[in-house]
Parts: structure tokens; sequence; C-alpha cells
């Protein structure tokens, strides 16, 4: 047996590495120097880029904490009209992608936009107080509106399963409502708070989409600065791999932080009756917040992609979307079950061996998430490239036939691309659902006999299937409206809705674009919905 | 799950299949293009029509197409590269990624200062970038050349595209060409000076900004005009031409070479003759309310309704050869 799970910890190894030699090969940019780009960055952007980037991150930080905690609190321990409606609800803005965020909300609100033209045509003739949406406010308030649901959606389910008890027992200890959230119901939600903030982290950073139609430059711009300008992959690879180191030392400290802690699931979850009631202006407190949150986020960007849709149907319409819808949805299906399978084997092994080496493969495995999709997918192209010549050679020398590609610009090398960059979002909320399974129920089915990958198959998936649930949706939406990995690694003729909406946007065709992303959005609704009846079903 | 592993192979096997037995058969072209898909391939279907020849494609950033080519290698699938500017075919060539052709039906087609001096890439559409100005705030007799927006009558009035996208970094470039680097600095340096917002992130927002009163000129590609007025035609802007009686209005190419690697190369090429023909040549530029590059085709009647003017006939591989100045010019004087 203990030889099995050991043989299995070598495949897991096998595997990780497989996600990692792309990475790696981020690293090998460091092999060319680039000594004239990085005397201009340095002397010219890096400083603006850093600040920029600073900015970025902690304002959408804070933004994604206090909307995702916020709203996850609300609806998980407290009771106020329509909280069934916002548990739901609260997650649909995850279907909406960043950049169709970012241009929906300029389009809006901009100089030209339809708002502002309307409050200078009938009320004020100067909107100098207008605040410009294209500001670094601007690009933080989008994306903390776009991303929020990570955490909303990690810290609900900690919520749901903690929840009152833990302020139950705080006030019996005579604390007061409010430092019993702060003192206790917050710290103990920490594993899943950081792994969604985590998350949002990695998003802002690598996003180029959203910033770029803001216009706003940050690291990751400069990396495709010197990209696309500059024609230097090295200098992009060696700026991508000091986004990585950054990232990489935030994990870490993160993770050293918490493993001081351990966190096991404390007894029954919450159940209807023993929500807290908000009285007064509480509950109306409540009910306007999320519902500010909601309509913002969600339904006012999907009444204009509908209106800029209507306005644009004759010229995009066809039935070339069928097949665009259905390659997305292949795409991301394929991926959310592959993603959750390597996502659920490695926590397990981590789970089982929690040293040093397993540990460290592990980390690197789940960092593709910080890294810009498109710099990541070279790794991707020239790693599968070279398998392909060699393969190919095998081939040739064995059986005499010649083939030209066997993984490159297949499907195959499309959803290898999604993994090295998703297993993150996939890994970490199943780990985070891990992490709760007590050793003592380890130990217990140990002594019935039940180990190994029977322990995994009886005793930890039943307990993690919430997790395994939200895994597998998360990485289904994110690789829906996965841009950069699908255009440069897909096969001819595989579009896809993101695809789309990228060749219509990079025209400047914003309203044309209405279409493809209404479609994605709808598509990216469907797993959201489950997802929360999923999730209902097992509060309830 | 162990159905649903099963299915999932099985769908994968299947999909396989259909890749490689897709490969091999009749005669096939791969381009690898930064046209995007509804400029493209209208002409594409006309050509496997009169042809029989079949054209697979995939469309993307041209820097990222052609980083693909190269870690693809020997075994890359691309026979054509299409972009939608001479800096990056300029990149593709200088990168080895593009082979020289020699096609009298490509010289005698296309003019010598829209093609490579070494035969590697052609021009295939011809974009103007020119001057975009308010109807309602700015007389045409106002406006004289690019270097004129820097003049300090035009401040808090110009509205530009952001520096990033290779237009404008293709203009920039052609203005060290001619001016060289110091005198170029000024020039932006007044660009920027006069801006009267922060730089958009595309042309149409551009115009977008001045429709709405909140810049009076800007510079845009003549086609993103043409298709603002198409929706709308009582819009109150209007194109010039600037730079008649100096160097001309700066043009552009949308292109295509044909990759080192093809192993296609007889067709590639046929292909791009093909392209550079009166029938083509008038798809390829109405698609997109661009000019043909073929003297000999007529301009769309409602491209040429916004008048003649004289180009600027410096050869565009200085655009690219001037791309990195360009930007790090542009850089340092804060145009984002």
């Amino acid at each position: 047996m203990i030889r099995t799970v050991a043989s299995l910890r070598s495949i897991a190894f096998v595997l990780a590495l497989g996600i990692i030699i792309p990475i790696l090969l981020i690293f090998a940019s460091f092999l060319q120097s680039e000594p004239k780009i990085w005397q201009h960055i340095v002397d010219t952007l890096l400083v603006d880029l850093l600040k920029n980037t600073l900015k970025l991150c902690i304002g959408v930080l804070a933004g994604t904490f206090v909307l995702g905690v916020g709203a996850a609190w609300l609806t998980a321990v407290c009771d106020f009209p329509g909280r069934k409606f916002f548990n739901w609800a609260l997650i649909l803005p995850l279907a909406v992608p960043t950049y169709v965020l970012a241009f929906v909300f300029i389009g809006l609100l901009d100089f030209s936009g339809p708002v502002q033209a309307l409050l200078r045509a009938n009320i004020v003739s100067s909107l100098k107080w207008f605040p410009n949406i294209r500001s670094p406010g601007g690009v933080i308030v989008v994306m903390s509106l776009a991303l929020y649901p990570y955490v909303y959606l990690l810290t609900r389910n900690a919520f749901k399963t903690q929840g009152k008890r833990v302020l139950e027992v705080s006030q019996a200890l005579g604390r007061s409502r409010a430092k019993a959230f702060f003192k206790a119901a917050l710290p103990m939600a920490r594993p899943w708070i950081a792994s969604g903030l985590m998350l949002v982290l990695m998003e802002t950073l690598a996003d180029f989409g959203a910033v770029s139609i803001f216009n706003y430059d940050t690291f990751t711009t400069g990396i495709y600065k010197a990209w696309f300008g500059f024609f230097s992959l090295s200098a992009a690879g060696q700026l991508s791999s000091v986004l990585l180191i950054f990232v990489f030392v935030v994990i870490i400290v993160e993770q050293q932080m918490r493993t001081k802690i351990q966190f096991n699931q404390v007894g029954k979850m919450t159940t209807g009756e023993s929500r807290i009631r908000l009285n007064g202006w509480g509950k109306w407190i409540a009910f306007g917040f999320l519902s500010a949150i909601l309509l913002i986020a969600f339904f006012i960007p999907c009444l204009q992609l509908l209106i800029w849709f209507v306005r644009s149907i004759s010229a995009e319409l066809d039935s070339r979307y069928i097949g665009l819808l259905f390659r997305s949805i292949l795409f991301s299906s394929i991926a959310a079950a592959v993603i959750v399978g390597l996502g659920l084997f490695l926590a397990y092994i981590q789970r089982q061996y929690s040293d040093f080496t397993s540990k460290w493969i592990i980390r690197l495995a789940t960092m593709g998430y910080a890294l810009p999709g498109t710099v990541l997918a070279v790794g991707v192209v020239i790693m599968l490239s070279f398998a392909d010549r060699q393969i190919i050679w095998l081939i040739k020398e064995t059986s005499g036939i010649q083939l030209y590609s066997i993984l490159n610009g297949t499907i195959v090398a499309v959803i290898f691309a999604y993994t090295v960059r998703f297993l993150t979002a996939g890994f970490n909320s199943i780990n985070s659902s891990m992490l709760r399974i007590t050793r003592s129920q380890d130990e217990a089915s140990t002594l019935l006999g039940i180990t190994g990958l029977n322990q995994l198959r009886k005793i930890h998936i039943p307990i993690l299937k919430n997790g395994l649930f939200t895994a597998a949706m998360l990485v289904f939406v994110d690789v829906m409206k996965e841009m950069p990995i699908t255009l440069m690694t897909r096969p001819f003729g595989w579009d896809t809705l993101a695809v789309k909406i990228f060749e219509l946007t990079s025209e400047g065709e914003w309203q044309r674009a209405a279409l493809p992303s209404i479609t994605l959005v709808l598509a990216g609704l469907v797993p959201l919905i489950l997802l929360n009846r999923q999730s209902e079903r097992t509060t309830l | 799950m162990n159905k649903l592993i099963h299915t999932l192979i099985f769908s994968c096997s299947l999909f396989l299949l259909a890749t490689y037995s897709s490969t091999g058969f009749g005669q096939e072209i791969a381009v690898y293009s930064a046209r995007k898909e509804h400029l493209i391939k209208p002409v594409f279907d006309l050509y496997s029509k009169k042809t029989g020849v079949k054209i697979k494609y995939i469309t993307d950033k041209a820097p990222v197409l052609l980083q693909r080519i190269k870690a693809e290698g020997e075994k890359t699938p691309a026979d054509l590269v299409i972009t939608v500017d001479a800096g990056n075919l300029w990149h593709a060539a200088n990168q080895g990624v593009l082979q020289p052709v020699s096609s009298d039906v490509l010289t005698a087609n296309i003019p010598s200062y829209l093609r490579d001096p070494e035969n590697k890439w052609f021009g295939l559409s011809l974009r103007a970038r020119t001057i975009v100005y308010s109807t309602e705030r700015v007389r045409p007799d106002e406006l004289s050349t690019y270097e004129d927006l820097a003049a300090a009558k035009w401040k808090k009035r110009l509205v530009l595209r952001t520096s990033k996208k290779v237009y404008n970094q293709s203009l920039v470039g052609m203005l060290i060409k001619e001016h060289g680097k110091k005198a170029t600095a000024e020039i932006v340096k007044g660009w920027v000076n006069n801006l009267a917002a922060p730089p958009f992130s595309s042309d149409t927002k551009v115009m977008e900004a001045i429709i709405a009163g909140q810049g009076d000129v800007g510079v845009v590609n003549t086609y993103y005009f043409g298709r603002l007025v198409k929706k709308d035609p009582a819009i109150p802007i209007a194109l010039f031409w600037p730079n008649q009686s100096s160097g001309g209005v700066h043009v552009n190419v949308s292109g295509a070479g044909v990759v080192n690697a093809s192993e296609n190369k007889a067709a590639a090429i046929a292909f791009l003759e093909w392209l550079s023909t009166a029938k083509a040549q008038q798809v390829f530029a109405d698609l997109n309310m661009e000019y043909p590059v073929n003297p000999d085709v007529p301009v769309n009647p409602t491209v040429a309704s916004w008048g003649t003017f004289k180009q600027n006939k410096i050869n565009l591989k200085n655009a690219g050869e001037n791309q990195a100045a360009a930007i790090m010019l542009m850089d340092r004087i804060g145009y984002k």
C-alpha cells in the first residue's frame, strides 16, 4: 500500500514538473541580456510602472476585500429582505470578463459617453466635477467589481460552515457583535479570504485587457511593451520573471503566516433559523449595499451590452456564433475536468506528504495564474514544439511516417496551456477545503483499513464535493473569459467567443463586440447558477 | 467519473484524428493573420472559390504570431503572414521569419515604397493616417501639418490615441526619418502639451471625443472615420490632408510575406500575387474602406469622396527601423 502511494507521489511530481517547465522557460530568458531595453525601462518607465501597479494592487485588494467579505458575511450569516436572492445573484458578475466591464464602463462614463452627454445637454453645461473614469480610481473600481466574486465565493463557504456558532461562542465570552466578527469570524475565515485575495492579486497583476482599455500603464503593460514594441521576448520574459518572483514571495509569506494556525471544521453548518436578524436601518443598509454592487457590476453593464447588441445585430449575428459558443464551452469543460482532476490529485499528495520537495514542486506548479497569458503561452508553444520535434523524429525513425505536428496547434496544446495558467484557481479552492478535513478523520479511516486512493475516494471526495464543484466552476468561467492563451495556442478554425471579442475590440468596434460579450456572459451564467444550486443544497 | 474520463478520451482522440486527417489532402495554405477575420475572410473565400485552394488561418496580434512561428521553428504550419502595418512586417523580415520572393507580378502591381527593398514583404492595402477635425470649432485653413499640431494654438484641443499603438509608432518613426530625433522630440513634446485628454485606447474613441467636444483635432486612420460616417453621416467631423506642400500624408500598409519555413512556397506566392491583382485588391481594400496599393485599381467611391492627397513616399521599412527609437522617444517625453 505504501508503495502505491509512493509511486503516486512520483506521478504527481512528473505532472507538476510538466506544468512547471513552461514557467521555467520564462526564467531562461535571462540567458540573453538586453541591456539597452532595460536601461530604457529603468530610466524612463520603471518608477511609474511600479507605482501604478502597487496602487492598482492595493486598491483592488482593498476593494475586493470590502465587497467580497462584506457580501459574504451578510448573505451567509445575516438575515434581511432579499438575502436568498443576493446569495446567488452576487456571483453573477464572475461571468463578466474584466475587459468587457472595462469597455462598457468607459463607453458609459467617459466624456463622450451617454451619461455625461445627457448631463451636459439637460442639466449643467460644465462637468468639471465629474470624476474621470479613465483614471487610477476608475481602473480600481472596475477591477474590484469584476474580481470581488472570487473573494465572495470562497469566503461565503467559510462563513456558512463556521458561521454563527463562532459568533455565539465569542458573544457568550462577552464580546460585542462587531468585535466577535473582527476577532473571531474574520480570522477563522482567513485561509479562504486569503485564497480569494490571492486569486484577485494574481488576476490583477496578469491583467492586460482591462488596463490597456484604460491606457493605465502597469508592470504587465511594460512586459508587453518590451515584446510588442521592442520585439524583445527576452526582456519581456525577464520582466515576467520579476513579476513571478514577487508573487512567489507573497505566497510564501502568506503561507508561513498561516501554517502557524490550524484550521479545522467546527460542527454543523449554519441553518436558516440561527441567522442574525438585521433590524431597522441595518437591513436596508445591507439591502442597499448589495443592490448597488449587483446593479453596477452586473445589471447595468448587461443592459448596456444589450443596447449595443440590438444596434449592431445585423452586422454581427450569424450562424458562426453557434460554433464560437460550442468551442468556448468545449474548451472550458475539458479544462475544468483536467484541472480539477489534477488539482485534487496534487492537493491529496500535499496532504499526504508535507515534505519539502512536494511542497515546493506544488507551489511552483501553481504559479501560472500570475503570469500574463501571452508570455506563458510562448513558454507552452516552445515546450510543445520541442516535444513535437522529438516525437515526430521518433515516429519517422521507427515507422517511416512523416507527421507535422502532434501537440502544437492542437486542442492538447490549448488545454495544457490553460492547465498551466489556471491550475492555481482549481488547486486553491480544493486545497482550502482539504485543509478542513481533520487529521482525526484520516486516522479514523486508516484504522478502518481505508487508505491510499481509497481514502481519497471514499472519505475525502464526498467531504470535498463542494470545494471540487467550486473549483470546476471557477476554472470553467475563467477559461471562458480567457483571451491571450486561446489566441496564441488555438488550432486553425478554433475561434471562441473571447477570440471574437478580441477581433472586434482591437478594431475599436465596441458595439459589435456586444454580441459575443453578451453570449459569453450568458454561457458563463449557466455554471454559476449550477454552482449556486449546489451550494444551496449543501447548506440546507 | 470513469465514464466521464472515457468520454473525454474518446472525444479528444476523435478530435485529434479529425485534425490530422484534414492535413495533407488537396492544396491548402495556412495563413497567420493580424488582419481580423471579418476583414480578410471574404478575400480568402474568393480565392478558394476561384482556385480550389483551401485557406486555413488563425488571427492574433502580429508580434504574437511572429513569436508563434519562431517557437514552432521548422515545423511551423504557417505559409503566409499578414499584418496590418509595415513595422511588424519589417520586424518579421528582420528576425528571419520571412523569405524573399522574386515575382514580376508583385513588383509590377505594388509601388516600390510600399514593399520591402529585399522583397520579403509586400503592402496589399494602403491606410492613410491623417488629421481629423471638428467642423464646428475648426476651419480647415487653420490646419496644415502634423508638426503644426504641436503649436500653441492647439493647447487643450488635441486628442490622440495611445503611443502603444503601432500606427503612432510608425508615424513618429517616419517623422524621425524626416526630421531627426531632436526635432521630432520637440514635435511630440508639443503634442503632449496640447492634449485635451489623456491618450485614448482607439482611433474611434479619439473621434468620439472630438464629436462630444472634448477636443478639436486628432490623428486617425481614415477607415475608422469611414466606419463612423457610415453609421451616422451627420457627425460634425471631417478629414484634413496634412503636409501637402511638404512630405505628404503618412501612409502605412496592411501587407504580407511568405514564411521562411513554409512547405508550400509556390502556393503561397501564387496567392500573394493574386492578392495584388485588380479583383482581389478591390475586395481587400473595400472591406475596410482602405486604398488599394495597386495604382490601376480604382478607389471605392465612398473613400474617394474624402478627396485625393499627396502621400509620403519614403519607403515604409523606415517605420520598422525607427520603431524602437520612436517608442523610446515617446516614453521619455511622457506620451502615454
